[in-house]
């Protein structure tokens, strides 16, 4: 194994066992002597590695396996199949030893102690990982000043609103200053402002000390600011890995410019104008819209304005650059093999 | 060994975040020691004693066997079964602790809290309105201390196993509540075992539950002699030492079949 990697995966697999009701009140009766079991594979033959320092996006549609491969990287769930390295450890073997060394958020799941003021959870988790006072007070002072929480340590969680609980528990999984950090989805509900907070926070570690954050979410806006490089999931296995950038060139290569016209227009008078440019007309969402969909060329841009400008009059354009939203729903919609063809 | 006792310490924080319950808990308490008081003063009627227990010893037992109840009393079962069926547990395996260790503090801090803030203050305002004898040896003290100690631990590793089963069910709501039911019954807790018939108690001398109350009440109301107390506290060290290997089983196998729930 390569020392560089922090996490390294093999042939990862995980099946679970699941039973499938039969219908009606016969088939509840039947159930309670047999059931009928199905295996179901949640993760299929994963392999990547993370260097350390990198900062990875990890997204996928919901129940592509994102959470149940986050689970085997954790430790918390055992593979069926496969080998896992995390750390330089395994994460199943060696557990009390392995989770010293990660940081983990669950943006659904709260880790501090729902009754008590954060401060004591602070204190308790200390205490779990041993972390000394002065390492506490420089590394945590920063931590609470950056994430601005210093007003919230002596309330109870439970009076915390969502943004503010997400915060606290950003820093609990950060107080022993571990080297690798998963985020699952830890910006789901919260505002812009909470994100960006949250968003600067993370770069700020990863740039300080290194960490390496391997992050869900269903916000691709966070990966974009995040993350060079994405791992997309589907079906439990890996469709796309790569860098963030050149999905965008492979997928999103194209320009929209949308015209607004002034009188109607159609396919058939619109279209000669295209000629020979490898572009193509589609309706636009408004009235008398059209949007032409063309390559990102400076000279074909250029080109098919020229024509259409001086051809009919309009009365607004714009340029549109392919979202990254758009080119992930465009690869989970058309399959894998257009990406791989670039 | 650090985090463990800060564990404790969390634990008495969230007793005192919700003080209705602590009251609420001190009515309930003196309600059925006073119940069971007056019920057994009824069936004494002018009887002196009944099999080997006077009036009097009978309503120490009673009182001891509620209060020594709020120290080896939790929830840590069902505390176990929400954390499976919510998907908490998942947390808590990402700890550098040992989960059930991690409970058993909790469930102590707990005991330690119920014992410090409610059955002292509650002992002595109940000695001051029922007739109860102390013992006045040290000796009986001593041994009932640690009779304590076990029937908590005893109690919680039953309550540890019953928690662990639903790594395994899901949903075991139903075997919690029989579990409460059959300790309340079989520990010594409503009815001393003494006044079982002879088969029911050759039975229960097989089954872990009369180390829970039966014994350190019978040790405090001195109904015990000096060979039976040793005989006694043996048997809540035995089974103490044995429950280890059920759960310790049981929790290997969860660890491996464990399936987080809810995402």
């Amino acid at each position: 194994m390569n020392n560089d990697h922090v996490i390294h995966v093999e042939n990862l697999r995980k099946d679970f066992k699941s039973h499938s009701s039969r219908p009606g009140l016969k088939g509840a009766f039947r159930d309670l002597f047999n059931r009928n079991y199905s295996i179901i594979s949640a993760v299929k033959d994963l392999s990547f590695d993370v260097k350390q320092g990198e900062m990875v996006g990890y997204i996928g549609e919901n129940g592509a396996g994102k959470s149940t491969s986050i689970k085997m990287l954790t430790g918390i769930l055992t593979p069926t199949n496969g080998e896992v390295m995390v750390n330089g450890m395994n994460p199943h073997k060696e557990r009390e030893k392995f989770v010293r060394s990660i940081g983990v958020v669950f943006g659904q799941r709260s880790q501090l102690w729902w009754d008590i003021a954060v401060q004591e959870s602070f204190k308790l988790l200390k205490k779990v990982y041993n972390v000394s006072d002065e390492d506490y007070d420089r590394h945590m002072n920063h931590v609470i000043e950056s994430l601005d929480i210093g007003p919230l340590l002596d309330k109870p969680v439970r009076k915390l609103s969502l943004g503010q609980r997400m915060r606290c528990e950003l820093a609990a999984a950060l107080l022993h200053n571990p080297p690798l950090l998963f985020l699952d989805e830890p910006t789901i509900g919260l505002d812009v402002l909470v994100k960006l907070k949250i968003r600067n926070f993370l770069k700020e570690m990863n740039e300080k000390y290194k960490t390496t954050i391997l992050l869900t979410t269903h916000d691709l806006t966070d990966i974009e600011a995040l993350c060079d490089r994405v791992i997309m999931l589907d079906e439990g296995q890996i469709i796309y890995d790569g860098a963030l950038k050149k999905l965008r060139s492979n997928w999103g290569e194209g320009k929209q410019i949308e015209f607004q016209f002034a009188e109607q227009q159609t396919k058939e008078t619109l279209s000669p104008l295209l000629d020979e440019l490898d572009s193509e007309w589609s309706e636009g969402k408004r009235k008398n819209v059209w949007v032409a969909n063309v390559v990102n060329d400076e000279n074909v841009i250029s080109e098919v304005i020229g024509r259409v400008v001086a051809a009919h009059r309009i009365t607004d354009i714009k340029i549109h650059e392919v979202s990254t939203e758009e080119i992930i729903r465009n690869i989970y919609e058309e399959g894998v093999i257009h990406g791989q063809i670039h | 060994m650090a985090k463990y006792i800060e564990m404790i310490r969390i634990r008495f924080l969230m007793m005192l975040a919700y003080r209705t319950n602590y009251y609420s808990g001190i009515l309930i308490y003196s309600i059925n020691i006073g119940a069971y008081y007056f019920l057994w003063s009824a069936i004494y009627g002018d009887k002196g004693e009944i099999e080997g227990l006077s009036v009097v010893q009978m309503t120490t037992y009673i009182a001891v066997a509620w209060m020594a109840r709020a120290f080896y009393f939790n929830n840590i079962d069902r505390e176990i079964a929400q954390e499976i069926k919510e998907g908490k547990v998942a947390v808590e395996f990402i700890r550098p602790y040992h989960y059930l260790t991690m409970k058993t503090m909790q469930g102590l801090g707990e005991g330690i809290f119920r014992l410090g803030f409610f059955s002292v203050p509650g002992m002595v305002i109940v000695s001051l309105i029922f007739p109860i004898s102390f013992s006045a040896t040290l000796s009986t003290w001593l041994f009932f201390m640690v009779s304590i100690i076990f029937s908590f631990i005893v109690n919680t590793q039953i309550n540890l196993l019953t928690g662990v089963l639903t790594f395994f069910f899901f949903n075991n709501d139903g075997l919690i509540r029989a579990k409460r039911v059959v300790i309340d019954l079989f520990s010594g807790l409503l009815l001393p075992i003494s006044f079982y018939p002879g088969w029911a108690q050759n039975f229960m001398d097989f089954l872990p539950f009369q180390a829970i109350s039966y014994i350190p009440s019978m040790i405090f109301t001195d109904g015990f002699t000096q060979p039976e107390i040793w005989d006694a506290l043996m048997f809540q060290v035995v089974w103490a030492l044995l429950l280890i290997i059920p759960i310790q089983l049981l929790w290997v196998a969860a660890k491996k079949q464990l399936i987080v729930q809810g995402g």
